[in-house]
Parts: structure tokens; sequence; C-alpha cells
């Protein structure tokens, strides 16, 4: 269906749902790339003013990638909650925006309409909002998890401790894990990218993470980022595999690009249940998403990429994760040119993940090809911890010397918590309380050089055997 | 005014542990925050890194330098014409053009059934640092462990590159199994690190799932040695088996381990 709107003497037209998304974007080097973007300032706020009309209803009639075509976009249909849409199907994108910032929409509200919102919808919407909107909304919505520890609690942050090594290195990934246990990092994942996807090394690392959890009695969860198919292997032989993780993008096309259809993730998922590893709830995906995938794989069928990417939230709502990671800025300038545009995307994912009900984590980072410093990240996580982020990177120095990109760092979560007032998963503070990481006040205090897990560890390192070496 | 004589900063009491890593771990803080004395390290290595991405790859003397060693080179272009067009626009970083295209279309490797047709392509990617630093040795290298029965094209130098402009020239030459050695991102404390990407039956068409990559060459990384055997196990999997990505695992010492020791119980 064309869409026209006026302003003044100046008619725009746009020719599909998609094309006024794109149009109203937000400007990004991505939708640029696409050729998709808005070509003047007058165009994408016309194209805003024009969204504002369409009924939500619109959205559930005017698919963006055909039904037949896409098994996202037929899960999203097939899952859709007409009983809980009644809420809302009366209104149009423009008194969406109205509706969520109302005061009388609070927690409980956001939750019961949660699954009649469709991506696209989140997504117009947020096309709608100012920061200071996406902020708002996103602190309302409240999606809690859990495994061996509750994520998502109001008033917490949770980080993710990233110890990557370069070659894999069991005692360089130990010292990092040490460095942000007693930092008081850790609470959502202990997740590490290897560099190597051969089975026996993932094996090595698996056992290592699951040493140290349970020497330590931590509670929490351990992943390594390695394709689904390895870990449903490595299930298959009983390696000790908390989380599965895999990165999801938006369309059928751009996840075969990434070697992965939803018939995979629900088998990985049903492996990892078979485990049975989690000891209060049962939340065992990690996913990793990020605006640019679908283009990227030259899967995004015209659609804008924030759009494309509030669609793989859909994925990951219906694979009930403990964690699902917009890794914001690590893809490149050709996607997210500066810091303006990191920001806006970072705040943009956070809303469209919470709002669908997915408990949305933010890897605030960018590489250095990007016109992008550790400025911008200083911006965007705190802005992304006053709209309640459920969880951020912790990378030591903020500097992964594996990845070879930038990120958050340990010192970065203590900043915010202090700032912010904000609290660890509950069980994590107990223990971090237990080890004497933790004063009674709640601040991470500095520990003595015969600190039970420094001299524990310490030792063990320096004698540290994987399993293969041990038979 | 009394003086205070505790000392502004806490130190972390793991110092030792940096020696297992280059991480950077136990920093100490002031209060919760970085030390001055780190805050401007990291800033002065992310300017590096700037610096980095913006040094063109001397490809004529690479080349000259390959011809030396007893190599056969072809310089090619990508569709970026510079560094900007190369950033912003990826897609011109895997289209060659028109007279590269032209150029490798007159030297395609004629099929044999009993050999193998290599192709190895080095790119500039986003470390031509990485290149001048690695390249050399690193082919040096392969050339040693390549089998015999395999035959090994031109060596293919292109600039403003991307990884899957190797498919385009890997069918452009006929190549069965190209390897694509290139300039990775680069990152604070590693502006120079290269990955190797390999594709069997490379063309246009192909995705990611279809490749193979092994990354972190440098000399904090992996070794060229253990990169290459890494390589050519793959490459022989890849060539018995016909396919390359995701579908192929890396169990390269899964099968070494179980032939060196069988004492050892694996699983």
């Amino acid at each position: 269906m064309v869409y026209r709107f006026s302003i003044g003497a100046s008619r725009y037209q746009f020719n599909d749902l998609k094309d006024l998304l794109a149009k109203a974007s937000p400007i990004r080097s991505g939708d640029c790339l696409a050729g998709i973007a808005a070509e003047t300032y007058a165009e994408r706020v016309a194209a805003r003013m024009c969204l504002a009309e369409v009924p939500l209803n619109r959205f559930l009639e005017e698919l963006l990638i055909p039904y037949e075509k896409d098994e996202v976009t037929r899960l999203i249909i097939d899952t859709h909650d007409k009983q809980a849409f009644t809420e809302i199907s009366h209104l149009t994108v423009g008194d969406f925006r109205d509706w969520l910032l109302a005061d009388s929409t609070d927690s409980v509200s956001l939750k019961r309409v949660a699954p009649a919102i469709t991506p696209e919808m989140a997504a117009a919407v947020s096309k709608l909002m100012r920061n200071q909107d996406l902020i708002l909304v996103a602190k309302k919505c409240q999606v809690i998890t859990a495994f061996r520890n509750t994520i998502g609690l109001p008033g917490h942050l949770s980080v993710r401790l990233q110890p990557n090594h370069p070659t894999d290195d069991p005692y360089g990934i130990a010292a990092s894990i040490l460095d942000g246990l007693l930092y008081g990092s850790g609470d959502a994942v202990i997740g590490i990218n290897p560099a190597s996807d051969s089975v026996p090394a993932l094996m090595d690392l698996y056992y290592l993470v699951d040493e140290i959890i349970h020497r330590y009695n931590i509670p929490t969860q351990s992943c390594i980022l390695t394709h689904v198919t390895n870990q449903i292997q490595l299930i298959e032989k009983n390696i000790p595999v908390d989380l599965v993780f895999q990165s999801i993008a938006g369309t059928e096309k751009a996840n075969r690009h990434f070697g992965i259809d939803l018939a995979l993730l629900r088998e990985a998922r049903s492996a990892a249940l078979s485990l049975n590893r989690g000891t209060i709830g049962n939340n065992v995906m990690y996913f990793e998403t990020g605006q640019g995938s679908a283009l990227s794989a030259d899967a995004n069928f015209g659609v804008d990429q924030q759009t494309c990417e509030a669609r793989a939230y859909a994925i990951a709502r219906h694979l009930s994760p403990l964690l699902t990671n917009t890794v914001v800025g690590f893809i490149g300038p050709e996607y997210l040119y500066d810091g303006k545009q990191l920001i806006r995307a970072g705040l943009e994912d956070h809303f469209c993940g919470k709002l669908l009900g997915v408990p949305l984590g933010c890897d605030i980072c960018y590489t250095n090809h990007a016109e992008i410093d550790q400025d911008d990240v200083d911006t965007l996580m705190t802005l992304l911890a006053v709209a309640g982020v459920t969880f951020m990177m912790g990378i030591p120095g903020a500097d992964d010397i594996m990845l070879n990109y930038q990120s958050t760092s340990f010192h970065d979560a203590l900043y915010l918590r202090k700032v912010m007032g904000l609290g660890v998963a509950p069980e994590f503070e107990q223990w971090l309380k237990r080890m004497n990481i933790m004063n009674a006040s709640g601040q991470i205090q500095p520990v003595e050089p015969t600190h039970h897990l420094l001299q524990g560890m310490s030792n063990h390192l320096l004698t540290l055997k994987t399993p293969l070496e041990k038979n | 005014m009394k003086k205070i004589d505790q000392p502004i900063l806490s130190k972390d009491p793991w110092q030792q542990l940096k020696g297992f890593t280059r991480a950077r771990i136990a920093l100490g803080r002031a209060g919760s925050s970085l030390p001055t004395k780190e805050l401007l390290d990291f800033t002065l290595s992310h300017a590096m890194a700037r610096d980095a991405v913006h040094l063109a790859l001397n490809a004529t003397a690479l080349a000259r330098d390959l011809g030396r060693e007893g190599f056969s080179t072809q310089l090619v272009q990508s569709k970026a014409p510079d560094r900007m067009s190369y950033l912003l626009r990826p897609d011109y970083g895997r289209q060659l053009i028109q007279q590269s295209r032209r150029q490798l279309q007159t030297l395609k490797l004629v099929t044999a059934s009993d050999s193998v047709n290599l192709v190895i392509v080095i790119g500039d990617g986003l470390s031509s640092l990485a290149v001048e630093r690695h390249a050399r040795p690193l082919l040096a290298e392969i050339k040693k462990n390549i089998p015999e029965q395999w035959k090994l094209g031109p060596l293919v130098i292109a600039t403003q590159a991307r990884v899957a402009l190797a498919d385009e020239i890997g069918e452009l030459l006929g190549a069965d199994i190209v390897f694509m050695l290139i300039g990775e991102r680069p990152g604070l404390r590693s502006p120079d690190s290269l990955s190797i990407y390999m594709t069997y039956a490379p063309r246009v068409d192909c995705s990611d799932a279809d490749r193979n990559c092994i990354s972190n060459i440098c000399s904090e990384g992996l070794s060229y040695e253990a990169a290459v055997k890494k390589l050519i196990w793959l490459a022989k999997e890849a060539i018995r088996r016909k396919l390359s990505g995701v579908a192929l695992k890396d169990e390269s010492s899964v099968q070494e381990i179980a032939v060196i020791g069988q004492h050892r119980k694996l699983l």
C-alpha cells in the first residue's frame, strides 16, 4: 500500500510500510548504505507524521517480509496474542507512544500487552520517540529471568564477565575471570568468545569455567560463544554446558547466513534443558544481536536495520533466554557511524527488547575504525543504566584482546552501581559478601593478598590441569 | 592541615597474574575508577590503533618482495576507490573493478581430475600492518606444507579488500579452494593481527557460513606453524568432503591426540 503525506505544499509518498518505516528512522549509515534512508530532513519528519497516523492493526495486515517466504515473519504472526492485543488494537502508532508514556501504563500493563506487540510495532513507535522516551518506557518494563541467580530485578545491573584470550589460554582466561570476580563482576554470565572452534579446545574451556564456578560455589553460569551446532555436539558428549549461545538476526535469510534456523535453535534449547543444570530457573539461552546483521548478509529485504533488529527479539522471546545482548557498535562504521548513532541505536534496541519482554543487555562497544570513543561509551552506559538495562559487559580495562574491540569494564560497572545505586543479582551479592569482596553496605572493597579466592585461584592457576591432562 | 598518609590509589594484590595474559587486569582503582596512568595508557593505545586503520598497504613493494621469493603475483583492486569509501561501503570491497576481473580471467587455471587448484589471496583488510608483518612468513610456511598434488595458482594481492573478495577471485581463476590472508580490525594491543579464511569451491554467492576462519595470527597470538597446521588440516578435509564452513569442524587436535596417545581417555 502506498502512504501519502502533505506538509504545506510539499507532498511525500512512501511506497509501502517498510519504506515508510525506513524513511522515518533517525539517520544512520547502515540505512544509507542500504539506499533506504530519507533523503532530506523534512522527508524524515513527514514519514514520522505519516507513521504516527498508521493504526497498529495495519502491522498485522501489511507484512514487511512475506509470510510465505520468511519463518521469522511466520513466528511473529503465528505467536501474536490476539486476546492481549484487544487492549491496544484501537491505537495508531502515535497514540501508542502516548499510551506507553502515560502514568496509567505501568509494569503490569506492559507485561500484559507484551505478547500483543510485534517487533514491527515496537520499531515503529520507537521511531517517533526521543531518547528520553525510550529510556522512560524501557525503565517501566520488567523482565526477570533465572538460571543459578535472578537477573533483571528492578534496581539491579548485572555484568557478563568476558575473559577472552587470543589463543584461549586457560591461564590467561582464568586470570581475567579472577580479576572480574574480585571487582564484583560476573553475575549475568561468565561468557567466553573462543578464538578456536575446535571441539576439543572448546571442551577445555567448558571444564575450566565449570570448575571455577563449582570450586567456589559461585551462583552464576557459564557460556562459550561458539556456533550452536558445536554446542549441541558438546551437550551430546555430556560436557558441562550451562547456557547455549547463538547470534541471531531478524530474517530467515540472515539466520541462514549464520548457519541456523528456528528448528535448530529449538533443538539446541531442548538439548540444554535436558542437562538440567539451572538451580533456580530454566532460562538456558544466551543470544546476541546487533543492528546491521541482516544487511551485512544481504538479507534485509529493504527493511531498515533497526526494524530488522527488533525482529530478532521475536526469536529471542520465543526461546525464553536468560540474557539477550545487543552488541551495538561491533559491526562497524558502515552501520553506525559515530557516537550519536551508537547512542541512539543502543537506546532503541534496549527499548524494543524490553517492550517485547526480552531480558536485554547491551555490549556498548566500538571498533577502531569507527568515529566513537570511550566518552561515547560512558554516555550510553549511563543512559542505559538509567533505562534499567539488564546487563552490560565486563572486560578487563574495557579492552578485549581477542575480539579486538573496546567495550565496558569492571570499573565501569562499579561506576554505574555507585552513581545509580544499583545492586548485583541477589544470590551473587550474597556470595560476594561471603567472600568478603563486598562489604555490608554493598561497596566492593579492596582485598588482602591473603584473600581466600586470590590464594586459592593463584595456587590453582599454577597447577591448573585440563581434564585431558588429568586423564 | 592534617597530612593524609593513606594512599590515594588502591592497588590490586594480584599483579603476578599479569604474567598470564595481556588483558588489562590488576589495574587498581582510584575510588572505583581507573587510575590516571591506566586511563592515559588506554587512550594512547586507541590513538595508535586509529592511526593504523588509515595506513595504506604498499602492494607494489609486497609484490616485488614476494616475486623475489618465487611467487608469481597479481595486483588487483576492489571497487572501493579510497579508505573512506572502503569503510562506509563494504559492498565495494567485496567486488573487483572491471580491469582486475579481465586481468584474472586470462589466467584461469586448467582443471585436472588428479590435482587441486589452490589460490591464495592477500588482502589489506582493516590492517595493512598485519599484512606487511605476517603475510610473507606465513606464505613461506604454507608453501612448505602444501601437498605435492596441489597446484598453486597466481598469488593475488588485493587492495581495499573485504573477505568475500576472495570468492570472486577464486571463481575467476577456477580455484578448487581459496585461502584469503587478510588484516583484521586493529585492536588496542594488536594492531597487526591477521586472519586466514578458507572457502571450498569459491563462487560469488558464497556466504560466511561457507567459510572457515583461523584468526589472531600475530606475534602475541597464534603462531605461523600452528595456524598453517590447522589450515592444511581443514583444507584437506574440505577437499575430501567437498565442503567448507560450519559443516566442517576443526577437529585437528582430536585426530592428532588420538594418534599420539591412545591411552588417554578423551571423552
